[in-house]
């Protein structure tokens, strides 16, 4: 048999004056301008495109277009590498680079093949069942085993050097598709003045039209195509988008359009056009034209390569010159498919039809017999055989079938090469199902048309199931108009006249849901529903007899429809198998949801230019560029990028850290705490407010003290805790964690806007708006005096937990003494502008007494010391005051506030809470690994009973030793007990439950 | 993606420069007679919430734009936002008439209420 082949004539889309290099697989081809790589590759004799998902079978192209799922390829180089395109899509260029997939070690010879010879004991589900046992085998053997089979390309390792772009876009009409209907319906559209968007994922406008026969007004279709075109390119209110997939629908009309800009031209990306482009569209009226998309018939080994779709052998010989072969057998039940004979016929290559109907009496089989070809009603194909290994088809056998037929009584051998099928045309769906449209069955069609949709979206021509050229074309320009009204009421309608359309008549087809093979079924005679996931009609059979019965499991056991083409070809064939199988009628048995994307895109195209310094913004404090300079370890918290030590030249970050603790402990620090949650609260209920927002009271506080207060949410659980100083009677600062305070400052709004509405109380976020510094350690007050404080900072002046608002030296400042490292502290404030030179000024007059700057590691050694929380490491969201022993901090006496009701519903008062204790190790050096598990029981290997967990541990410089705090089960009932905590490789921690308090338990170091 | 609107400063756009506050309209038993809040009640407050096919009560926060709470009354089967206003207020009496399980029970509780006042 001879191979695929260039014709001599012909090919509308293919410029045969201009050759093009490229390469697959490793070997140097050439094709010509306007080929895809599957028309080219197929020029050049080669058929096979890759091996099955599941069974390693040679596979071919299918399709035309975006339908493809059989031909997929990597295309480019390197980081360009761009996996898992359809062939049938990707535009030849010179240079390009494609690859097979799914194939080793070769395309000819693939040794996962030999699945498809013990396919028997690989049945649907097959995944499910058999490797469920042993569980330790799955991760090390099964998994990696059926990743490297069964996977699709390979991801592109490195940076992607290209470019790509968001775009945000409104527009009154969006048209979907630019076919006959889609043109005419933005003809239409834009004629109002509406403001038109009109996509097609193809580089040329027109869709089918060039392979659909007929006229309009006297003109053929791929001429009015591209005049129309032209014209709404020119249109000042339309914009045209070519290479453009819209990929998904969602509520309100809002549209994403994939645009492939520069992937067909290298010379675009050199010069710095973006690789794709995203297109965000929020339109007032869509208008859905995707057409449709033609279905295979499941017949035995209907996936053999060189059997492709009836409109993918006429639009290879029309748009590209190229033959599927020199003799081919189109296999249909439709009239449409007798169009692909006739162009077959027309360019020299030899075609027989063989038709399950058994009258063919339309205009073109009577055409198609006028011009020779031998029509075979009444039949089907039963087999196809091929040479060894599945590469070349040799022949089929063709067998007389009546409708309902099941299996074969007698059949005839035909010799031919290639196989073109058509069971029909479903309409484009997808994107009217994505956002909840409904959709209907059409008896007429044997397929599913939209029904209704809460969206203002309007389905036309064949993705309408309308598939006369006159109706579609009436039913588009109606739709144009109609959807350019809704937006504009207003609009000046020029009325647009529908023009005159000559086409074949077409008699109604006769569904076929599966052909009877020859010899045993399913005995190498797999016949294809899902090609992509290589779902044959026995696998949902067996699906339906193991009592999958709703359509959606039977999907996710066999994976039918689950792909990455969505069930464009698949869905209604699988449910005509279902159908057949259980007796119930297709909408019975339902179909299954389709979800976005329509094709798969790029996550270059999502991420847009949201990428590196623009992924996520980051939040400095005015010392920023000094910490940098100092060298400073960095730790993100939130958007925060706080320092987490400054090591010295030849320090390790452990030595820096703890040099850093030391000068705390023994002479003085200083810590930029800026980014601590600043809010202010104000108005003559503030008080009354905090009182219901923290679990402490405040109202009771006097101005120019501090007091540490808890948060709740309503559940119960601790969400958030800080200081809150009086400035006034009416005035209050409050302080929450670096993480909490934009959370904190909405949770209050909330609170005040929906549940206590009449309180006169504003609540202002101040956090950037100053700089804070704690100067901690025992000589915190001697650096205080030399800073020219214009305030008595004396103990009895100023004690523990008080403010005052003045001058240091030159800066306006606010003044608290609180501490969370245990010693004499006090945190400054002063507007962030002034905030650089407050900070070296106490770094200057902090010089003699050894004051060093610490980071955020030692401010957290230095509050564990102390036995101080931090909510989110001791408390997990499911955390009470009580559990952390903070039960003193709850007040009695106020009758409510957030989540008082909740501490005492039963579940939170029950026994076996985890309460937070300390823990000692017993070998000093061992320090616990956060989250470290202690078990009530060590045994050999999990599982364990946990009975707690850690929720901080450090080695502390002060105690020479390690210390920890956990949340253990009654740990308070339990002081003294040693616990166990064993770790991954076998070691076991013991560790002494103690109070959580390691250092200064009097306090005695805060109060001088 | 919704497009929503906020009834206070009239900004409108994607849900995504909106935040949704789920149900609306759900009564804080502790905020007026804190000593008598029985178990069920506390849990039906913080747990229980009504998912109905159709007409539907939910907080909303403008929180791209003036940053208040506001309420709106949106159909979950066909995505159709049917009111906005404001978050002490009650929905347009049209909806009030159409509001079913506990919904209907606290908008007629309220409408006593101040018709009494």
């Amino acid at each position: 048999m001879s191979k695929p082949h260039r014709l001599s004539t012909g090919g509308r889309f293919i410029d045969r004056t201009k050759r093009i290099h490229f390469s697959f697989d490793g070997k140097q081809l050439t094709g010509f301008a306007g080929d895809t790589v599957a028309s080219a590759v197929h020029a050049n004799g080669q058929r096979v495109f890759g091996r099955s998902f599941k069974y390693h079978r040679p596979r071919g192209v299918i399709g035309l277009g975006s339908e493809e799922m059989n031909a997929l390829v990597g295309v480019g180089d390197g980081v360009r590498h761009e996996p898992n395109l359809r062939a049938t899509q990707v535009e030849l260029h010179e240079g390009l680079i494609a690859v097979s997939q799914n194939r080793w070690p070769s395309l000819k010879f693939d040794v996962g093949a030999i699945n498809s010879h013990v396919s028997r004991f690989i049945p649907g589900g097959f995944y499910y069942k058999t490797f469920m046992w042993p569980q330790a085998l799955w991760k090390h053997v099964y998994e990696p085993i059926i990743r490297r089979a069964a996977g699709l390309g390979k991801a592109p390792e490195g940076r992607d050097p290209d470019t790509y772009e968001n775009i945000h876009v409104h527009c009154d009409v969006l048209v979907i598709g630019a076919g006959v209907a889609g043109l005419a319906a933005a003809e239409a559209a834009a004629a109002t003045g509406a403001k038109v968007i009109i996509a097609d994922e193809n580089p040329r406008f027109g869709g089918l039209a060039d392979i659909s026969g007929g006229t309009i007004e006297g003109q053929a279709l791929p001429d009015w195509a591209s005049v129309k075109a032209s014209m709404l390119a020119d249109a000042g209110n339309v914009h045209v988008l070519n290479r453009t997939t819209v990929v998904g629908h969602w509520h309100h009309n809002f549209v994403m359009l994939f645009e492939r800009v520069a992937d067909h031209d290298p010379a675009l990306l050199a010069a710095g056009v973006p690789r794709h482009r995203l297109w965000k569209v929020r339109a007032g009226q869509v208008i859905l034209a995707t057409g449709s998309i033609e279905r295979p018939i499941a017949f035995a080994n209907n996936d053999r390569p060189g059997v492709m779709l009836a409109s993918a052998a006429r639009g290879m010989v029309e748009r590209y010159g190229v033959s599927p072969g020199s003799s081919g057998i189109v296999f249909t039940n439709n009239d449409d498919a007798y169009q692909t004979a006739i162009v077959l016929k027309d360019a020299g290559v030899g075609v027989r039809v063989v038709d399950s109907r058994s009258r063919a009496e339309g205009a073109l089989p009577n055409k198609a017999r006028e011009m020779g070809i031998a029509v075979d009603t009444g039949s089907v194909i039963s087999a196809v055989n091929t040479s060894w290994g599945g590469l070349n088809i040799t022949d089929v056998k063709v067998a007389s079938y009546r409708k309902g037929q099941g299996r074969v009584i007698k059949e005839a051998k035909v010799a031919c090469d290639f196989v073109a099928m058509s069971g029909g045309w479903n309409p484009a769906l997808h994107l009217w199902c994505h956002n909840g449209g409904k959709i209907r069955f059409d008896d007429t069609l044997q397929t599913f048309r939209p029904d209704r949709h809460a969206d203002a979206i309007r389905a036309v021509g064949a993705a309408n199931g309308t598939f006369v050229l006159s109706n579609i074309l009436e039913e588009a320009y109606a739709a144009g108009s109609a959807a350019a009204k809704a937006v504009k009421p207003e609009a000046t309608s020029i009325a647009v006249s529908v023009p005159t359309a000559v086409q074949a008549d077409e008699k109604p087809l006769e569904p076929i849901w599966f052909a009877p093979a020859t010899g045993k079924y399913n005995e190498g005679n797999k016949h294809f529903i899902d090609y992509q996931n290589d779902v044959t009609a026995a696998d949902l059979e067996l699906a339906q007899r193991e009592g999958y019965e709703s359509v959606e499991h039977t999907k996710r056991y066999t994976t039918f429809g689950m792909a990455t083409d969505q069930g464009k070809t698949s869905n209604l064939n699988g449910l005509g198998i279902l159908s057949e199988a259980t007796g119930k009628t297709i909408p019975e048995i339902g179909v299954t949801t389709f979800r976005p994307p329509y094709t798969p895109f790029s996550f270059g195209s999502v991420a847009g230019p949201l990428t590196k310094n623009l992924f996520l913004p980051i939040r400095r404090t005015a010392i920023y560029q000094w910490h940098l300079d100092q060298g400073a370890v960095w730790e993100p918290v939130g958007q925060w990028r706080r320092a987490y030590t400054y090591p010295k030249a030849g320090e390790d970050k452990h030595a820096s850290i703890d040099r850093e603790i030391l000068c705390v402990r023994n002479k003085v620090g200083l810590l930029d705490a800026s980014t601590l949650g600043k809010i202010e609260i104000k108005g003559p209920d503030a008080a009354e407010f905090l009182d219901r927002m923290y679990t402490n009271m405040f109202s009771t506080l006097k101005v120019g003290k501090c007091r540490y207060g808890l948060m709740m949410n309503e559940l119960g659980f601790l969400s958030d805790d800080g200081v809150t100083v009086r400035l006034g009677d009416d005035h209050f600062l409050m302080h929450t964690t670096s993480g909490g305070a934009d959370r904190i400052a909405a949770w209050l709004e909330e609170w005040l806007q929906t549940e206590w509405t009449h309180y006169r109380v504003f609540v202002t976020p101040v956090t950037e708006q100053w700089s804070q510094f704690a100067i901690a350690g025992p000589r915190a007050r001697d650096v205080l005096a030399k800073l020219e404080p214009s305030f008595d900072i004396s103990h009895e002046a100023l004690p523990h937990m008080s403010f005052v608002e003045g001058k240091l030296g030159p800066y306006p400042i606010r003044l608290f003494r609180i501490s969370f490292s245990g010693e004499l502290s006090y945190e400054v404030a002063t507007p962030s502008n002034f905030g650089l030179g407050l900070w070296k000024d106490i770094l200057a007059a902090g010089a003699e007494f050894g004051l060093e700057a610490y980071g955020t590691e030692a401010l957290h050694v230095l509050r564990a010391e102390k036995g101080y929380i931090v909510v989110g490491d001791e408390t997990d969201g499911t955390t009470t005051p009580v559990d952390v022993g903070l039960d003193g901090l709850v007040s009695k006496k106020k009758a409510d506030f957030i989540g008082k009701r909740s501490l005492e519903q039963s579940y939170l008062k029950g026994p076996d809470r985890k309460q937070l204790v300390g823990l000692l190790t017993e070998d000093p050096n061992d320090v616990l690994p956060d989250g470290a598990y202690a078990v009530r029981h060590v045994k050999d290997k999990p599982p364990m009973e946990m009975i707690g967990q850690v929720t901080s541990s450090y080695k502390s410089p002060t105690l020479g030793r390690s210390i920890a705090m956990a949340l253990i089960q009654n740990g308070r009932s339990r002081m003294g007990e040693t616990l166990s905590f064993p770790l991954p490789g076998g070691k076991v921690i013991r560790a002494k439950i103690t109070d959580t308090v390691f250092y200064d338990k009097e306090g005695a170091k805060l109060n001088v | 993606m919704l497009i929503v609107k906020c009834p206070v400063c009239g900004a409108e756009g994607d849900e995504t420069d909106f935040h949704a506050g789920g149900q609306a309209h759900v009564r804080r038993p502790a905020t007026s007679d804190p000593s008598s809040v029985t178990d069920e009640e506390q849990r039906d407050y913080l747990f229980i919430r009504h998912n109905p096919k159709g007409l539907h009560f939910e907080r909303w926060r403008c929180d791209r734009g003036c940053g208040k709470w506001f309420h709106a009354a949106r159909d979950t089967v066909t995505m159709e936002f049917k009111a906005y206003y404001g978050i002490t207020e009650l929905p347009p009496a049209d909806l009030i008439a159409q509001a079913k399980g506990p919904w209907a029970e606290y908008f007629a509780n309220r409408l006593k209420a101040e018709t009494k006042v």
